[in-house]
């Protein structure tokens, strides 16, 4: 609604200006969610409320962030979510089956998920499938795996008992402790989010990588007419993707001290959704990994806000999808703007 | 629009007759097949610092087999291409861009959702620092292309508007003016001008006068002898992959190069199957006029 009223003023220069930003929309949005949500539940702007819905943004902002470059680059991975299960498992089967010291164990998962990242990678650039169907059969393969070796080494459906891995209270308190602000306790896991979209942020706006990522995704033929090795920046942002769903199943696995197999499962749509929030083209060359964490934002304040307003907590999904499709609107008219003096 | 002084092409530039200097590029009856076509048979030409060497010929006459040939993409199956008087041996584009032939596609110039700066040092982005903190000189980047697009005489409002927002006048004149702020000797155009109205047209001229002028050689293809004309010093005419031809300035006038690009005998057997047997002033009113009624 902002948007289409500012594309009609696009003739000032700051209106223009404003447009042309990815996170526009999203800082649109999540000013809106939060006032909305704010107006209905008193705990929800309150200090501790803000701590409890930053917790959930944390784990999908580094996950979106990290789809949002690869979305920029022009690919998707729908693998990502069932792969922060694959990690959080091979992490606990390590360490409580194997008795590897924790470190290990999660190296050794780290190294599984460059191969997967690596793997997805080659295989789209080597073959020019979308990368769409490419990942949707990893994810596929993923997904079977998780279920079938945590089955046949447990008999059941998890994996449990992570509190007694060698070195467990350490990577506890690196990855899935909390530490106090205010007298308000937060997660640590809201500053590795902090620090991966900065990260990203740089690596996008200031490096040649960064260029180049904008590149791929803007025109691949072009970018590579110029000298940009596209296939190495997909590549790599593959694996970006993979090391970001490492870091998010270690968190979880320390959390929880327990995977289940399914876990990850169907938070794939989650990042896509979110990087889009935050202006992300679905054509890939345009938007923004700041954009992308308020997406996660945005997300976390509906997924606690639902619930200190005391609605049904099923209502999150017909909200999920109505914030999907405003911002995939929002995003069209920027695309057009863009691209209107094209001829 | 800010005015650009157009420097007028000056006649004593034309180096028709024995040429004393070598030419940057050269093609010595050069020919390509692709299987069992023809692409290009027996095709010489030169191209010579400061000067402007048009390739016209219709669709399909080999106009981009000869681009392939001279950018790199292909080796020619016969004939000779030189650099700079001595075999070129290209393996690929790189090896043209090394040696400072830099070629522009109509539809590969930019990326239309990147800003111009972003565009103009993609793939050669200057960088500060070391190491893990190896960085973008972003502000020096800007710079840089500010600096350049003004010296070339561009008039881009804002550098960090996308190219697509651009026209694509300006489009291709940017890609010239990166072309030759790397370092291009020859600057090698593919259709500049064919998807551009008349104005936007003027602009890209302008700026291939602008390169020339600054000692670039420059390959200018085209299928409209109204843009070639006026730019151009020597004209390579090609047809059904042959060269027909080439013409200095002061050997070919502008009516002589559209009528041997048509095929001369060609456009005027066209123009006689076009013209009405007998005028007839008010076409529609009565039908059409059956052949009986003649």
């Amino acid at each position: 609604m902002t948007v289409a009223a500012d594309e009609r003023l696009a003739g000032t220069g700051l209106a223009r200006r404003l447009l042309i930003r990815p996170e526009l929309g999203a800082v649109v949005g999540a000013a809106v969610v939060f006032a909305f949500f704010a107006g209905q539940s008193e705990t929800f702007r309150s200090i501790g409320g803000v701590a409890n819905w930053l917790d959930p943004a944390s784990t999908l902002g580094i996950m979106a962030v990290a789809i949002a470059l690869l979305m920029i680059g022009g690919e998707f991975d729908l693998s990502a979510g069932v792969l922060t299960g694959t990690t959080g498992l091979i992490t606990v089967i390590l360490a409580t089956r194997y008795g590897l010291a924790i470190w290990v164990a999660m190296l050794a998962a780290l190294a599984v998920a460059l191969l997967v990242g690596f793997l997805n990678g080659l295989i789209v650039v080597r073959t020019r499938l979308p990368s769409f169907i490419v990942t949707l059969g990893t994810f596929l393969m993923l997904q079977g795996i998780n279920l079938g070796v945590t089955k046949a080494l447990t008999g059941t459906v998890q994996v449990s008992g992570l509190r007694r891995a060698e070195g467990y209270e350490q990577a506890r308190a690196v990855l899935a402790g909390t530490f106090s602000l205010g007298g308000t306790e937060f997660r640590v896991a809201i500053l590795w989010w902090l620090g991966v979209t900065a990260l990203a942020t740089w690596v996008l706006m200031r490096t040649r990588a960064g260029n180049w990522i904008f590149a791929v995704g803007g025109d691949d033929r072009a970018a590579r007419a110029v000298g940009v090795p596209a296939d190495r920046t997909k590549i790599a942002l593959f694996m970006t993707t993979a090391v970001a769903a490492w870091l998010v199943g270690s968190i979880m696995a320390l959390r929880f001290t327990s995977v289940q197999a399914n876990a990850g499962l169907g938070q794939e749509f989650v990042y896509i959704i979110a990087a889009v929030i935050g202006g992300c083209l679905l054509t890939g060359g345009y938007g923004s990994a700041i954009g992308a964490s308020i997406g996660a934002v945005i997300f976390g304040m509906a997924d606690k806000g639902i619930v200190f307003a005391g609605w049904d907590a099923d209502w999150f999904k017909f909200f999920l999808g109505a914030m999907l499709l405003l911002a995939t609107l929002a995003n069209r008219l920027v695309r057009r703007y863009a691209e209107e003096v094209r001829h | 629009m800010t005015g650009t002084d157009r420097t007028a092409p000056a006649p004593g530039a034309v180096p028709d007759g024995p040429d004393s200097a070598v030419p940057l590029l050269e093609t010595r009856g050069c020919g390509k097949t692709f299987g069992g076509v023809i692409a290009l048979r027996d095709v010489s030409t030169r191209v010579h610092a400061g000067e402007v060497t048009c390739v016209l010929g219709d669709n399909g006459a080999g106009k981009s087999t000869l681009i392939k040939i001279l950018s790199g993409v292909h080796p020619p199956d016969s004939g000779e291409y030189l650099v700079d008087g001595a075999p070129a041996g290209f393996t690929s584009p790189r090896d043209a861009l090394d040696r400072g032939i830099a070629t522009v596609y109509q539809d590969l110039a930019m990326i239309p959702l990147m800003s111009v700066w972003r565009n103009f040092f993609l793939g050669s982005e200057p960088t500060l620092g070391r190491g893990p903190l190896r960085r973008f000189d972003v502000a020096g980047a800007r710079r840089t292309v500010r600096e350049e697009l003004r010296s070339m005489g561009i008039d881009i409002r804002d550098v960090d508007q996308p190219v697509g927002t651009l026209s694509g006048g300006e489009r291709q004149s940017v890609a010239i003016a990166r072309a030759v702020y790397f370092g291009a000797r020859v600057l090698i155009l593919d259709e500049p001008t064919s998807a551009l109205g008349v104005k936007q047209a003027g602009v890209v001229l302008r700026y291939i006068a602008q390169a020339r002028d600054r000692g670039l050689g420059v390959v200018f293809i085209t299928h409209n002898p109204h843009h070639a004309h006026p730019v151009g010093d020597r004209f390579l005419l090609l047809n059904r992959g042959v060269g027909m031809g080439e013409y200095g300035k002061a050997d070919i006038t502008r009516e002589e190069l559209i009528s041997l690009m048509a095929g001369g005998a060609e456009l005027e057997q066209l123009a006689h199957e076009l013209s009405r047997e007998d005028p007839v002033p008010e076409p529609g009113v009565r039908g059409k006029g059956t052949p009986e009624a003649g």
